[in-house]
């Protein structure tokens, strides 16, 4: 054949096929409407040593929903490791009047500054089938060290909106898995899909500013530079509040949120699917 | 070369037919009624499939040493033989035929069976990756379930909605369930996530659970123990960690497991 | 453009373009090979931690065992790469593309440019497909039926179910492209290129098998086309072709509403039913060819031959079903489907009659063509005996998705179809790189392979009777299962050995390429045209002498004839 229609030809095929290539590359990632966290490279903020805190607690008013236990039989490998009935912790009201589990940080007041990314891991344990702790804050890029002392195989399935969605299976015995978040982004359900009950949520900040409030109701944000902030505190069922608080050099100012039992109570507050393949569309 | 690749050709029906026949390894042990028909089909099966295996092997091992390559002598000049052709033509399609015919009496009597009266309704409601068990209590109905009122970590599986009456006593368990023995059992089969599929070997059913379809198998345990639920279709990463526990009992355990169960 | 590529890379010769086919089914069936060593690795030995492996590949592992995701993606490219890269490409693309337009005496294909065409397309779907299996979060993990919704949800149902699962539908799709111009370019060719005196009831039976199997994936091929875009539309695009209301996957609910995951069973069923017949089809066509050849005897029933591969063809396509018998579809179309499926074993059982018979009073030389050719008959029997006790519903409720399955498809497809491969290698050798492959090497071969996958899948009938299910990634969590470990031991030592075999082959290949025997014009004294050209054979095929045609193509021991077999060329009355 003629050698100048043959090129011509295969050029002509060539063009689409190379363009039916590169539009199936692109990232991973889907399509994201925050920020990165700020590279490593950028001057991290130091304390200058007159930092001041915050504390406070979680109040909440009125009786909260009567929850079953879980049903532990579903794996004899959970069951065993416990002698009373489980309860979900969705709703835990202390003793005290408090609301336990509430993930309180600073949510503004922080901007231009960049904070360094901690070295030691935050640990997830997986215990009697259950996640500890059940709400765990943690740093953008920090690494999540997630261990298991169960003899029954797990996964650890987090469904983030803002992050990449990943998801691993960790048998009896083996070795901590080590993941990390790049992006901030509260309120990360994280759930085993071979123990349906088992639920935690991780909070992604892009500093550390942050606690979670124990069977006292209680919270203590420390090291905070003086300055105006919002400070929010997220419940998994009930939402989340935020109060203003103005933080003076070396001293602690107080704050408290209180959420009522007669809050509509939503019952699995995270309803919309992240988005599907290849960094399309968003979900609804 | 002849001998040996006919030997092997002899041998390798021989060793396979002793060890099916010898049951070394075997279904797992019959525990429910219908199963006694999978079982003599599967037998019936196993003989028309091991009698062609065994007879082709004989002749292929045979014509290759017998007809091997002598010297100068020639083959047949063989081409065709209508009559012949015709013969083993409608002899394989008779058999063939008919063993689609007989295989298919016992799968329409299955799916054409109808439930007594008293049979025990249960729902399996499946999910990535454990079986969800829903009897409908005393009041024999089945509460109104609604997706949107799922929440795993809350141990509402399946959704059932607490404004409708008839789901107030409704019993759900999580990979496990028990049935009276020596009674019709029917399952309605359902899925939540993706399709999934109901095995319980000793009893012999199988049945996919399809998101979107209410499925009904059924069956009559005829002896107590404890069985094994397994999934049969890939669901996902754990889909062979799937286990329920069925548990076969007396007609009184099994109403006072119930009364347990709605106790709690 | 330089000499090189012109004449090795984009060629639109029909041989060169074939030994593409085969180089990339080469190349695609070390892959399937590497990941089924990788799946025997992790069943045999389930909570194993295997420090090398997980040197290599550290997320397959997570600081323990293999985990069970990792074995499922492992097992979903091994099925996908061995059925489209290997099964569907080199008997029908690869030898059929070199061999279809020689053996009806024509120069080239109908279509030259597009057949080129149809391999950088299949060889760019492969490409696509390996950057499936390496994808960030992972290979797909849902078999290679793919069904949804496990397919349609993306990463929320399973790891490697968003970019690597995304990846894998595109590969099938871009298969088919390139799988259609292949057969529009094998009809075309067959029913006009043909020489004069080829008559159609004189052609090879290789040609009628590559002929019904072009039209099997040309009705079949776009099915699954269809099936995937519906697909990516289902996971990219919001629609519910394949996806009910109401679903509720790991606590999120998904929107979509109104679609039926049955549907994709039913278009893929459609396409994939006929699909194993394109994989199967060819080598029943090679393995008349060679059976009759080396027992110096016609093919016996020649036109019964014929008729059984559109019996089989047309069939074929009616019986998808038997993959649905408890998929949810309604049990009397099952029973539709259960009566069809035995009927498509008729014309496959006269098929293997008429190979017995071919043999019965032939002069059989044992060369390791006709070896293979051998073990086809032996596992094409083996295998389709299983195929029809499947194909009773009764008996499927128990074996559905049990390793009988596994085992019936193995023996069908990755070794019968396999053998006729070896065998076609063998027997065209000579003839496309003018050498003689080793007669010993081959005949070792033979016996450790033929060996070998019994040793592998007549046990897995065993585990599928036991109850043994498929796409577990281990047995290890319920009673009825663990006491088939040892069996599933067995076979992953009797899978590393045939494996390890298949280095034989492999070297016996490339070093007869340089070092084999010098091979003649006809060195089997075989009857077809492709025994007439020089070996290797010239450009144009018949140097510009188009040839004439005066017999059939197995006029082997014709009574009073001096030699005991006489070429198609050759004149006087038959």
């Amino acid at each position: 054949m003629n050698r100048v229609i043959f090129r011509t030809r295969v050029q002509a095929f060539a063009v689409p096929l190379i363009a039916v290539v590169l539009a199936g590359c692109g990232g991973s990632e889907p399509a994201k409407k925050t920020e990165e966290a700020p590279a490593a490279g950028a001057a991290t903020w130091k304390p200058a040593g007159n930092e001041g805190a915050v504390t406070g607690k979680v109040n909440f008013q009125g009786q909260p929903p009567k929850l079953k236990p879980l049903l532990m039989e579903a794996d004899p490998a959970c069951a065993k490791k416990h002698s009373t009935p489980v309860y979900p912790e969705a709703v835990v009201k202390n003793s005290n009047g408090t609301l336990r589990n509430v993930f309180v940080h600073v949510k503004s007041g922080l901007e231009g500054k960049t904070f360094a990314v901690p070295e030691e891991p935050v640990t997830l344990d997986q215990v009697g089938c259950v996640y500890k702790p059940h709400v765990l804050g943690i740093q953008a890029k920090q690494k999540l060290k997630i261990v298991s002392s169960d003899d029954t195989a797990h996964n650890i399935h987090p469904l983030p909106r803002e992050n990449r969605e990943w998801n691993v299976s960790q048998a009896a015995g083996a070795g901590p898995i080590e993941q990390s978040f790049n992006r901030p982004e509260v309120s990360i359900p994280v759930k085993c899909n071979q123990h349906a009950w088992m639920r935690a949520y991780i909070h992604v900040l892009d500093h550390p500013f942050y606690a979670v409030t124990g069977d006292e109701g209680s919270f203590e944000i420390k090291g905070l530079p003086p300055g105006k902030y919002e400070i929010e505190a997220v419940h998994e069922q009930y939402g989340a509040m935020t109060q203003t608080v103005e933080v003076a050099a070396n001293q602690t100012a107080a704050t408290e949120f209180t959420y009522k039992a007669k809050q509509a109570y939503v019952p699995g507050s995270f309803r919309t699917a992240p988005a599907l393949v290849i960094g399309c569309c968003s979900s609804k | 070369m002849p001998l040996v690749l006919s030997i092997f050709l002899w041998l390798l029906p021989i060793v396979t037919a002793l060890l099916f026949v010898g049951r070394v390894w075997w279904t797992p042990d019959l525990a429910s009624i219908h199963g006694r028909s999978i079982d003599d089909q599967l037998a019936l099966a196993l003989i028309v499939a091991g009698t062609i295996f065994v007879l082709a092997h004989f002749a292929l091992g045979y014509f290759i040493w017998r007809y091997r390559a002598s010297g100068s002598e020639r083959a047949l000049y063989w081409r065709e033989h209508p009559k012949l052709e015709a013969a083993w033509t409608i002899a394989t399609a008779i058999l063939f035929i008919g063993l689609g015919i007989e295989g298919n009496r016992v799968w329409a009597g299955y799916a054409r069976e109808s439930m007594p009266s008293d049979v025990v309704r249960i729902e399996v409601t499946a999910q990535q990756f454990a079986w969800n068990f829903r009897y409908p209590g005393p009041d024999g109905r089945f509460g109104r379930t609604d997706p949107r009122l799922i929440d795993d970590s809350l141990g509402n599986y399946i959704g059932i909605d607490p404004d409708d009456s008839a789901g107030e006593d409704d019993i759900v368990t999580q990979n496990l369930a028990a049935v009276p023995v020596n009674r019709a059992v029917e399952v309605t089969l359902r899925a939540k996530d993706v399709t999934h599929s109901f095995f319980v070997p000793q009893f012999r059913v199988k049945q996919d659970a399809v998101p979107g379809l209410s499925i009904p198998v059924h069956f009559t345990a005829k002896a107590a123990g404890e069985y094994e639920v397994a999934c049969a279709e890939l669901c996902g990463m754990q889909h062979h960690k799937m286990r329920g526990r069925l548990q076969v009992m007396s007609e009184a355990e099994f109403q006072s497991w119930l009364r347990s169960r709605a106790a709690l | 453009m330089s000499g090189f590529l012109r004449r090795y890379l984009f060629s639109t010769d029909h041989k060169v373009v074939g030994i593409q086919y085969l180089l990339l089914s080469l190349a695609a069936v070390l892959v399937g090979i590497a990941l089924s060593i990788i799946m025997r690795i992790r069943l045999a030995w389930p909570q194993e931690k295997w420090p090398i492996l997980e040197r290599l590949m550290p997320a397959a592992f997570a600081g323990g065992p293999m985990t069970p995701e990792f074995y499922l993606s492992m097992m979903t490219m091994h099925g996908t790469i061995m059925i489209f890269f290997v099964l569907s490409t080199a008997p029908l693309s690869g030898f059929g593309n070199y061999f279809l337009p020689i053996q009806i005496g024509a120069r080239d294909m109908a279509f030259p440019v597009l057949n080129m065409l149809s391999f950088w397309i299949t060889l760019l779907a492969f490409g696509v497909m390996m950057a499936a299996l390496f994808a960030t979060g992972g290979a797909p993990i849902a078999g290679w039926t793919s069904y949804p919704p496990l397919s349609a949800l993306g990463e929320i149902a399973g790891p490697g179910l968003g970019l690597g699962q995304g990846l894998w539908i595109v590969s099938i799709a871009i298969f088919c492209v390139g799988s259609l111009f292949t057969s529009l370019n094998f009809l075309t060719t067959t029913l006009n290129l043909r020489a004069r005196g080829m008559s159609l009831l004189w052609m090879p039976l290789t040609v009628w098998a590559w002929f019904t199997t072009a039209i099997l994936a040309l009705l079949a091929f776009p099915v699954l086309l269809a099936a995937g875009l519906l697909l990516l539309l289902d996971r990219i695009g919001g629609t519910s072709y394949f996806l009910p209301a109401g679903l509720i996957v790991s606590d999120q609910l998904i929107p979509n509403q109104g679609g039926s995951p049955l549907l994709w069973q039913h278009l893929f069923w459609f396409f994939g039913h006929p699909e194993v017949y394109i994989a199967i089809l060819p080598g029943m066509g090679i393995t008349s060819h060679i059976v009759s050849t080396f027992s110096r005897k016609p093919v016996f029933a020649y036109k019964a031959m014929v008729a059984a591969f559109f019996a089989i063809g047309f069939i074929s396509y009616i019986v998808w079903g038997h993959h649905m018998f408890i998929s949810g579809m309604s049990p009397y179309a099952g029973i539709a489907f259960s009566i069809s499926t035995m009927a498509v074993a008729v014309p496959s059982a006269v098929k293997t009659f008429n190979w017995l018979a071919t043999m019965w009073r032939g002069q059989i030389r044992l060369a390791t063509p006709m070896l293979y050719s051998i073990g086809f008959v032996s596992f094409f029997v083996s295998g389709g005996v299983t195929g029809v006790m499947l194909a009773m519903p009764s008996v499927d409720i128990f074996l559905h998705d049990t390793y009988f399955v596994v085992a019936h498809f193995h023996i069908i497809m990755g070794v019968a179809a396999i053998f006729a491969v070896f065998a076609g290698t063998h027997f065209w050798f000579p003839k496309m790189f003018g050498r003689m492959m080793s007669e010993s090497l081959g005949k070792v071969h033979f016996w450790l392979t033929l060996a070998g996958v019994y040793a592998i899948f007549m046990p897995m009938h065993f585990l599928g009777i036991s109850g043994g299910l498929r796409r577990y990634a281990e047995f290890t969590e319920f009673a009825f299962l663990r006491p088939l470990q040892p069996l599933h031991v067995f076979i992953s030592i009797a899978a590393f050995v045939t494996a390890a075999a298949q280095i034989i082959f492999l070297f016996n290949c490339f070093w007869s390429i340089r070092n084999g025997r010098r091979a003649g014009v006809n060195p089997w004294e075989a009857t077809s045209l492709e025994w007439t050209i020089p070996s290797p054979p010239p450009h144009d095929n018949f140097a510009g002498v188009e040839p004439v045609v005066h017999r059939g193509p197995y006029d082997y021991s014709v009574p009073g004839a001096s030699r005991d077999y006489l070429m198609q060329t050759e004149g006087g009355p038959e």
